[in-house]
C-alpha cells in the first residue's frame, strides 16, 4: 500500500523500496506488539512495559561497549531488566511502581552516560530515542518478522496459561498452572517485542504499540482473543497510516505511528454505541 | 454422616508462616476430612486466609507440614476476584478457563448454583451475589473432592447468605466433598459447621461448634454476648431459608421468624 502511494508519487523505485521495507518492519513489530500488548493492558503493566523500555539505551550503549551488536546489547539488557523488575516488590515501603520509575530513569540516564563516553563510535540518539524506521534494511526486516513469529508462536502455547493467571493467580495456580513460569516466559516475550519495536518507534515510544493498539481494540471486541487480534489490526493500520503521512507531511516516522494509533484509539472510544 | 475414620483429604500440622520476619500463623494445625465442613473462624488479621493458602500450597510454611491425600482435586474460591475492565470475558469463558469441563457441564453447573441466566454475562457486570457463584460453579467444575472457600459470602446481601450457606450444605450433601472455609459469620458458622478452628495468629480453640463456643478462649476473642447470643442460637432455630431465601419452618417451639428474616 505504501509502496502504491510512492509511486503515484512519482518518486520512483529507490523510495518504493524504502517506504516498502518500513512498512513491513512496522508490520512485524505490529503483528507481536497487539495481542502482547492485551496482557499489558490486562494486567496494568503499561508502566513496566514503559520502564523496561527505558533501560534499552543502556543496552544499546554496552553493546558497543562491549564491542557486540547493539540489537544483543539490547536483547540481554532487557531480559535481565524484566527479570529483576518482574521479580520485585515493593522495598522499604515503596511501591513497585516508584521502584520501576527510579529503575526506568536511572538505567536511561545512564545509558546516556555510556553513549556519550562511546569515543570512536557515534551513536545516532535520535535514533535509538525516537526511532528510525526508515533506516531498516532488509536483513532487518528479516530478523524482526523472525522475532515477530517466535513471539507469536510463544505467546499461542501460553495463551491459555497467562489468561487464566491474569484473571487470577492464585486460582490459576490451584488448578495447576505454574504461574511463576508463565509469567516469566511473558516477561521474555515482553523484553524481545521491546527490543523489536525500538527499532521503529524508538526507546522513549515503544510502550505505546503495546498500550495503545490494545486499548484501542478494547471497544470492539467480545473476546480476549479478538481483541488480541484487533490489537494487530489497529497496530497494522496505524504503521500504514503513519508512514503514509510521515511521506506525505515530512513527519519523523516513529511519532506519527504513534500519532496515528492514539488516534485510532480515540475513534474506538467515540464510536456510536453497539454500532 | 462424618467418617471419622476416613483419610483425611488435606491436612495442617504444627503450619508456622512468617512474612518478612513477622510470624503471621504459628504452631497450626487442621484436618479436613470427606464430607466434612469445616470452618476457621477468627478476627481479621488472625491468619485464616494464610492457613488456607499454606493448606493450598500456595505459600510454604517455614515450618510444620500440609499433606494432601495423593490424587486430590481441589475446588478453590478465593477470597475475591477482581478482573480489569479492560478484559472482554464472559461468564461462559471464566468457566472454560478453568480446564477441561465435560460440555454441556459449564450450563448445568451454574445453573445448579442458581446464576445460569448470567452465562453470557461480562464478568464486570455481576453482582456480589452472581459472582460468588460463579466462582463456586467454576470452583465445582473441577469435580472436587474438596472444596476451599474463602468468604464465600463477601459482598453478598444478607438474604443470600443464608442461601449460599444452604447451598454450600447442599453441594456437600449431593455431591460428598470436604469443604474447607474461612467465614466471618460466627452464627452461620455455628448453625451450619461440623467442625470450627479458631484461629488468632495461633489456633486459640477448636472442635465441635456447640463445644468452641463454650470455650473461654473463644469467648475471650469474641465476647461472653457473641458467645451466649450462639448458644442461644443453638437452641432456638425452628426454620432454615430455601433457595430464594423464604423462611422454611422445621417445627418446634421456637420464636417466630418473618420473612425476610435474616439470623438463619
Amino acid at each position: 500500500m505504501m509502496a502504491g502511494m510512492a509511486m503515484n508519487m512519482g518518486k520512483g523505485a529507490i523510495m518504493d523500496e524504502f517506504l516498502m521495507r518500513a512498512a513491513l518492519a512496522g508490520a512485524a513489530v505490529a503483528v507481536a506488539a497487539g495481542p502482547l500488548g492485551a496482557f499489558v493492558v490486562w494486567r496494568r503493566m503499561a508502566y513496566f512495559g514503559g520502564a523496561l523500555s527505558h533501560t534499552a539505551l543502556l543496552g544499546v550503549s554496552l553493546g558497543f561497549l562491549l564491542g557486540v551488536s547493539p540489537e544483543l546489547g539490547v536483547a540481554l539488557t532487557v531480559v535481565a531488566a524484566a527479570l529483576v523488575m518482574g521479580g520485585a516488590r515493593g522495598v522499604r515501603g515503596l511501591s513497585l511502581d516508584t521502584l520501576l520509575g527510579i529503575v526506568a530513569h536511572a538505567a536511561l540516564a545512564l545509558g546516556l552516560i555510556v553513549a556519550a563516553w562511546l569515543d570512536d563510535v557515534r551513536l545516532d540518539l535520535m535514533g535509538y530515542l525516537f526511532g528510525d524506521i526508515l533506516a531498516v534494511g532488509w536483513a532487518d526486516v528479516g530478523w524482526m518478522w523472525g522475532g515477530a513469529l517466535a513471539v507469536l508462536a510463544a505467546l499461542a502455547r501460553l495463551w491459555r496459561p497467562l489468561l487464566s493467571a491474569t484473571v487470577h493467580a492464585d486460582l490459576a495456580q490451584v488448578e495447576g498452572v505454574d504461574v511463576r513460569r508463565v509469567e516469566l516466559a511473558f516477561m521474555l516475550l515482553l523484553a524481545l517485542v521491546v527490543a523489536l519495536a525500538m527499532k521503529m518507534v524508538g526507546i522513549l515510544l515503544v510502550t505505546s504499540m503495546l498500550v495503545i493498539p490494545a486499548a484501542a481494540a478494547r471497544a470492539f471486541a467480545r473476546t480476549p482473543e479478538g481483541m488480541g487480534v484487533l490489537a494487530a489490526v489497529a497496530g497494522l493500520a496505524s504503521v500504514a497510516l503513519g508512514l503514509g503521512a510521515s511521506y506525505q507531511f515530512d513527519a519523523p516516522a516513529g511519532p506519527a505511528i504513534v500519532v496515528a494509533v492514539s488516534l485510532v484509539f480515540v475513534v474506538g472510544v467515540f464510536r456510536p454505541k453497539d454500532a | 454422616m462424618i467418617d471419622r475414620a476416613a483419610e483425611p483429604l488435606l491436612l495442617a500440622e504444627g503450619v508456622e508462616v512468617a512474612f518478612g520476619g513477622n510470624i503471621v500463623l504459628r504452631g497450626a494445625d487442621a484436618v479436613v476430612r470427606p464430607r466434612e465442613i469445616v470452618t476457621l473462624i477468627g478476627p481479621n488479621g488472625a491468619g485464616k486466609t494464610t492457613l488456607v493458602r499454606a493448606m493450598l500450597g500456595l505459600v510454604k510454611p517455614g515450618k510444620g507440614r500440609v499433606q494432601r491425600r495423593p490424587g486430590l482435586r481441589i475446588g478453590y474460591m478465593p477470597q475475591r476476584l477482581h478482573i480489569d475492565p479492560s478484559l472482554p470475558m464472559t461468564v461462559r469463558r471464566f468457566l472454560e478457563l478453568g480446564g477441561r469441563a465435560r460440555p454441556g457441564a459449564v450450563d448445568a453447573i451454574l445453573g445448579e448454583v442458581g446464576a445460569g441466566h448470567v452465562l453470557s454475562s461480562p464478568m464486570q457486570g455481576l453482582s456480589g451475589g452472581e459472582m460468588q457463584r460463579v466462582m463456586l460453579a467454576r470452583a465445582l467444575l473441577r469435580e472436587p473432592d474438596l472444596l476451599v472457600l474463602d468468604e464465600p459470602v463477601q459482598g453478598v446481601d444478607i438474604s443470600g447468605q443464608a442461601e449460599l450457606y444452604r447451598l454450600i450444605q447442599d453441594i456437600r450433601a449431593t455431591r460428598g466433598v470436604g469443604v474447607l472455609m474461612v467465614s466471618h459469620d460466627l452464627h452461620v458458622v455455628m448453625a451450619k459447621t461440623d467442625h470450627v478452628v479458631c484461629l488468632n495468629r495461633h489456633v486459640c480453640c477448636a472442635g465441635h461448634p456447640r463445644s468452641v463456643s463454650r470455650d473461654p478462649q473463644f469467648v475471650a476473642l469474641f465476647g461472653a454476648e457473641v458467645a451466649s447470643t450462639l448458644a442461644v442460637y443453638a437452641h432456638h432455630h425452628d426454620h432454615h431459608h430455601d433457595l430464594d431465601g423464604h423462611v422454611v419452618h422445621d417445627g418446634g417451639d421456637g420464636h417466630e421468624h418473618g420473612e425476610g428474616c435474616d439470623h438463619g
